[in-house]
């Protein structure tokens, strides 16, 4: 394949906004939006309305709860029993702390996994950096990359839609 | 690009000033913060600052290698008085992180846009503050080479530790709130250190950032998953920030020492900790706006809610220090009875009457809006709630430790020149440490920045 996709830059988010609803309203699929910090609403624009980072999470919250619960109860039931004050052996009100805290840190390490992971991070390599334009993606520009692997694309025909979203710029993007 | 409309909204809704002056486009905002870690030269402010935070942290190194080579003896410690500076010292650092994580996570969840400059280098104060109280337990072991005993795993003497214990607690709430913080404040710093490398001169600096930024592109799909992991994280930290200083003060509150046994303190831990964190974070905030002329961030509306902030907790603080003193008189106990006395009167007396001058007394002259616009009263009164809050923690360690039940028990506590060493030693390394974030990261969060402006300027529809 000749090219990754084709890159329009733009200069405020309510354009590239836009121009991403304007591009999946043509019929792309395969696109997605570069933005500086989060716009709300344009994820949604290219079509990505659901993602499995809240059940994860809470799976390995829960995964938590359960492990520090089992652990105060086998250390003070199981593998070292001894009278404390007259108390039970299991006397589950005081394994709460530790249940709490534990839920509290897997939760949170599944987050952060969970969000990596599902954004395929890190990444050593990626094409759209090989757009010189691209450099400024973190800091005042935004982009929208419609790839070739799409069904619609057609390297004439994606460029000269792009130009009609008036961008600053479009470019081709290298494999 | 930031016209009129961003006047009018700061105007309009911000009695006390904008949260980001006017005037600042994306580009301006990237700049002025990236700047400072990758284009402007060190300033000889950071040498001079940062040269004595190494001096001071190699006393701390010091004192640490004389207390390995003979052990607790060097300090004050004995019995009755246990637990001295290094306990005083842990919950009083412990606090101080407590704002770190109240700032990021909680003012995110209520929406309050005036986190958004302060909250990065709040949450690296809160990591370097708990490394600070982190040592002191580990230091206070007495064998501190076997540390490791304080955790469950499988060991050839067939022990496991004590899940009943408060102090067991204690170190799955401290590790926890380490771990969770770390995870909060790289979060945050992913998409900012991609603006770094993309924008270092560099080669070697490119290569630095793009290790710890992952491959970060600002993908829409990447920035829906992490805003909801951010939101997460946040809606976890929220109940852990609590839960730790409520651990940490059932350490005290499960024991039978009076002065100690009362169902006040969880509350008025927390509120005390957030109490000193909010002066931490002022006492921080005004020498940075200043040496690196952020004051376009940092705005005299950041500093006068951080005033109102310690003016709110600090009236929780005196609520408990009244209750305290009510329970004392109401319990009957002559031993509780005893310990007000002494506390307020004893030999350790004057400590008590510093502790409510300067938490409570002091700061009411924080209702005066006078007060709270002048920059040099603000930063006196951060210094002030600090000395004050370790007052409290000295206060509540050894007044109720020195006399409890049997006079023929009785003590008293001094602290030898190795206790303030590896005091003075910690607020070294805690300098020292935020010296070197604020050379090496961006010390406020850019991408919420250029966020911000976005939506004062109503380029975005808030959901």
């Amino acid at each position: 394949m000749a090219v990754y996709g084709l890159m329009a830059e733009f200069e405020e988010p309510g354009a590239l906004l836009h121009a991403a609803e304007r591009a999946y309203a043509s019929g792309y699929r395969k696109l997605d939006a570069y933005s500086p910090m989060p716009i709300h609403g344009l994820a949604e624009a290219i079509g990505f309305t659901r993602t499995a980072v809240s059940p994860i999470v809470l799976v390995g919250g829960i995964l938590g709860c359960i492990s520090g619960f089992t652990l105060c109860w086998w250390m003070a039931a199981v593998a070292y029993p001894h009278v404390v004050a007259g108390r039970p052996f299991n006397s589950w009100p005081m394994w709460i702390p530790i249940t709490f805290e534990l839920t509290v840190l897997f939760a949170s390490l599944t987050s952060l996994l969970a969000m990596l992971g599902l954004n395929r991070l890190p990444q050593p390599y990626h094409p759209v950096f090989n757009v010189p334009a691209f450099a400024r993606a973190s800091t005042d520009r935004f982009f929208l990359c419609i790839e070739a692997v799409d069904p619609v694309f057609d390297a004439e025909g994606t460029w000269k839609f792009l130009e009609t979203l008036n961008p600053t710029s479009v470019a081709e993007v290298e494999p | 690009m930031t016209s009129d409309p961003v006047e009018t909204q700061l105007t309009v809704h911000d009695p006390d000033g904008p949260v980001v002056a006017p005037g600042h486009s994306y580009e301006s905002i990237t700049e002025k913060i990236g700047a400072i870690v990758i284009t402007l030269r060190t300033p000889r402010h950071w040498w001079i600052g940062a040269g004595i935070a190494f001096l001071v942290v190699n006393m701390l190194m010091t004192a640490i290698a004389w207390l390995f080579w003979r052990g607790v003896g060097i300090w004050g410690v004995n019995v009755p008085i246990a637990w001295g500076f290094a306990i005083v010292n842990f919950v009083w650092w412990i606090g101080i992180g407590h704002a770190g994580t109240l700032i990021s996570a909680i003012l995110l969840l209520l929406k309050q846009d005036w986190r958004t400059s302060i909250n990065r280098f709040a949450e690296a104060m809160t990591l370097f503050a708990v490394a600070c109280a982190g040592m002191f337990p580990v230091l206070h072991l007495g064998r501190p080479q076997v540390f490791f005993w304080l955790f469950p795993y499988p060991n050839t003497m067939g022990l496991w530790p004590q899940p009943r214990s408060p102090l067991l607690w204690d170190v799955f709430a401290v590790s926890t709130y380490g771990t969770v913080s770390l995870i909060f404040w790289y979060i945050g710093l992913i998409p900012d250190v991609a603006s770094l490398r993309d924008r270092a001169p560099q080669m070697w600096k490119k290569r630095v950032f793009g290790i710890l930024a992952l491959g970060w592109r600002g993908s829409a799909r990447h920035w829906f998953r992490y805003e909801i992991a951010y939101l997460l994280l946040a809606g976890l930290a929220t109940p852990l920030v609590v839960s730790v200083h409520t651990v940490v003060s059932f350490d005290f509150a499960v024991s039978m020492v009076p002065g100690w046994h009362t169902t006040i303190f969880p509350p008025y831990f927390v509120a005390g900790a957030i109490y000193s964190g909010f002066a931490m974070t002022l006492t921080l905030a005004i020498p940075l706006r200043k040496f690196y002329h952020l004051e376009d961030f940092i705005t005299m509306r950041h500093l006068q809610n951080m005033g109102k902030v310690m003016l709110a907790t600090g009236m929780i603080v005196a609520y408990g220090y009244s209750m305290e003193a009510f329970f004392a008189y109401y319990s009957s106990d002559k031993f509780e009875l005893f310990m007000f006395k002494n506390r307020t009167t004893g030999p350790y007396g004057p400590f008590y009457g510093l502790l409510i001058l300067f938490n409570i007394l002091i700061p009411q002259l924080l209702w005066s809006k006078r007060v709270r616009s002048s920059i040099p009263a603000l930063f006196i009164m951060s210094l002030v709630v600090n000395t004050g809050m370790w007052l409290e923690r000295f206060v509540i360690v050894i007044t109720s430790l020195h006399r409890d039940f049997m006079p023929s028990a009785w003590g008293m506590y001094y602290p030898t020149k190795w206790d303030i060493m590896t005091y003075i030693g910690t607020l070294g390394f805690f300098s020292f440490a935020f010296y070197l974030f604020v050379r090496l990261l961006p010390a406020i969060s850019m991408f919420e920045m250029r966020d911000l402006i976005d939506k004062k300027a109503g380029k975005q529809v808030v959901h």
